[in-house]
């Protein structure tokens, strides 16, 4: 019997710290990424690289300060869409909806959140690039901006449902109707918390690939007008780490140094601002 | 990643306030702003939907001509000739649900064990900074796991992995044939890192959601600490952890840039782990903007739209699990 009981024993710290080890290597898992990316990246980045344009294949040398700007247009495009939508879809499920409808609303922004990044660049595709012709900015812009809508609606509804009820009463009860006292007290309650959560959406658009490969396609020039073809950041980063090129490889990793800072600060940034808000406005 | 959101949750309105229904009251709360408010938001809230219908309408209108042309035989079939304008999709299928298989067994154990420990055995300060880790490991953007895979994995691979597993399980077919480094085992192992921070944050928040009394009996009646986790806790979260385990196949199917950039994109079935393969989320990267000719780029929206259709139905069933599972949980608590 007494046995028996050393061998639980045992077995219980085995599996004890095999678990341990489980979280360790996930846990390391970002630190080999952040290391690699940080060692290589850092290396190669210049000054250069963040003010020139690309060089044509064959030379070295050059940069990729139109796809730093292409990014940052696709993001705007897909901020000016996405947020809005969001946000409104937001208020709605928060503030007025109803029960059925709520539901219907609520359950097709999950699945929309789970679509395949790649189905959605097909969609803006058949949507803006076949009627046009022509890959465009705009259907980039578009494609992220789809992708940013169920993201914002969620995290929106969640931090509004958060704001205390009798902030809403102590409104109605000064003689406020129902949509001033959520413009003028409700929203502005828990306004940090819901830009702090549309930035949570642009920093994880901000590194999709997949949709942009056939929308906005590439661009070796500055692209002039929303119109046109766009380099962007994730692009040029797939394009160059597949090219055979040594010099090309270089500026992928320099590239996807900058594209991991953003996302990683836009992270932290936004988990120091939700956990310095009220305990109730966490996400 | 910090919330798992539920359809149907919350449903209760924050506004005590319930509208009059007479046409009266109506044209008031209309005068008051109430009612424009409204029906603005509701109009942004339906375009949601909208959107949805639409982009389905879309695929499924833009899908016709391979649809009519080769019916079911279109997943079955092995021949992918743009040239001659046959086009079977089974090379694709096949690769991505072994690389999805693959990443899932490598993944469901590492996972489940990283969120046992988080969940029950670290203190709730440590067990929150991890899981923030893992989080962050979560928004690391596909494309750079892909650059990691190419220029760190795929050399690791071919110079001591492949060559030390073919030495040790080569009489399996899972591990022979040349080792490139590319090829299935370098695209499942990058949808192992890609999935495994899903697997730990949701599994870690259900079996948070196991009641204490539930530990509290087990250990009561002298189980260990592992004994109490495995044969108690785990069995009541395990609706939720399968769901968090269909949220990561779903991310696993759909994933694209990470395995177009690892797997060696070579339409051919082979049984080897070691051999390059081809994924419908790499076909349609890689192609797409090639597709000459109507039937080409429609049999590749008709992959968008298969890729589309398995993706929503298993991230349905999967939030269904975890729901079940986490109100089954906070309810008894």
């Amino acid at each position: 019997m007494n046995h028996h009981l050393t061998w639980r024993k045992f077995v219980n710290g085995i599996m004890l710290t095999l678990t341990g080890l489980c979280a360790l290597l996930s846990v390391s898992l970002l630190l080999v990424v952040l290391g690699y990316l940080g060692w290589n990246g850092w290396q190669y980045l210049t000054w250069t690289f963040l003010t020139h344009l690309p060089q044509p294949v064959g030379e070295t040398g050059g940069g990729m300060a139109n796809a730093i700007v292409g990014s940052g247009e696709l993001l705007l495009i897909a901020a000016a869409t996405g947020i809005p939508t969001g946000l409104m879809g937001g208020i709605y499920l928060a503030e007025f909806g109803g029960k059925a409808f709520s539901f219907l609303v609520r359950y097709t922004a999950d699945l929309l959140n789970g679509v395949p990044s790649i189905v959605m660049g097909i969609f803006a595709y058949t949507l803006v690039v076949l009627p046009m012709h022509h890959f465009s900015a705009l259907a980039g812009g578009l494609a992220l901006g789809v992708m940013l809508i169920p993201i914002v609606l969620r995290s929106t509804e969640e931090f509004l449902r958060a704001v205390p009820r009798p902030l809403r009463e102590g409104a109605l009860a000064l003689g406020a109707s129902k949509w001033k006292a959520i413009a003028t007290v409700v929203i502005p309650a828990s306004i940090r918390a819901i830009a702090t959560g549309a930035l949570l959406g642009l920093a994880r658009v901000a590194g999709e690939t997949a949709p942009l490969l056939f929308t906005s396609f590439g661009n070796q020039f500055w692209s002039h007008g929303l119109n046109e073809p766009t380099a962007s950041l994730p692009v040029m980063i797939y394009t160059y780490a597949i090219s055979p090129y040594n010099d090309w490889h270089r500026q992928a990793w320099a590239a996807g140094f900058i594209l991991l800072m953003l996302v990683l600060v836009a992270n932290i940034g936004a988990r120091l601002i939700l956990s310095r808000s009220t305990p109730a406005m966490r996400g | 990643m910090a919330t798992i959101l539920f359809p149907g949750e919350k449903e209760t309105s924050p506004w005590s306030r319930k509208p009059k229904g007479t046409l009266k009251s109506y044209v008031r709360r209309l005068q008051s702003g109430d009612e424009i408010a409204h029906l603005i938001t509701l109009a942004f809230a339906a375009s949601i939907f909208l959107i949805t219908v639409l982009l389905v309408y879309e695929l499924w209108r833009n899908s016709v001509l391979p649809r009519h042309r080769f019916g079911w035989a279109f997943f079955v079939t092995s021949t992918w000739d743009p040239v001659f304008e046959n086009f079977g999709a089974l090379p694709f299928v096949f690769g991505t649900l072994v690389t999805s298989a693959v990443s899932l067994m490598l993944a469901l154990p590492l996972g489940v064990g990283a969120a046992i420990f988080l969940a029950e055995l670290a203190p709730p300060r440590i067990s929150d900074a991890l899981t923030f880790v893992v989080e962050l490991l979560a928004a690391v953007p596909s494309v750079i796991l892909g650059l990691l895979g190419i220029f760190i994995l795929v050399p690791f691979l071919r110079e001591d992995v492949e060559p030390f597993l073919k030495a040790t399980l080569g009489f399996l077919p899972l591990f022979q044939g040349p080792m490139y480094g590319i090829g299935m085992l370098a695209a499942s192992l990058i949808l192992t890192i890609m999935i495994i921070p899903y697997i730990i944050t949701i599994s870690r928040e259900v079996l948070r959601a196991v009641p204490v009394e539930q530990r509290e009996a087990a250990l009561a009646v002298g189980a260990t600490r592992w004994e109490a986790t495995w044969k108690v806790v785990v069995p009541y979260a395990k609706p939720g952890i399968f769901g968090s385990v269909f949220l990561a196949l779903a991310r696993a199917l759909g994933e694209t840039m990470a395995v177009t950039m690892v797997i060696g994109n070579d339409p051919r079935i082979s049984a080897s782990l070691f051999a390059p393969g081809y994924t419908i989320a790499a076909v349609i990267a890689n192609e797409f903007t090639e597709a000459t000719g109507n039937l080409y780029l429609q049999s590749l929206i008709e992959l968008g739209l298969v890729l589309f259709l398995v993706t929503i139905i298993i991230n349905a069933l999967a939030r269904v699990l975890i729901l079940v599972t986490t109100r089954q949980g906070t309810s008894q608590a």
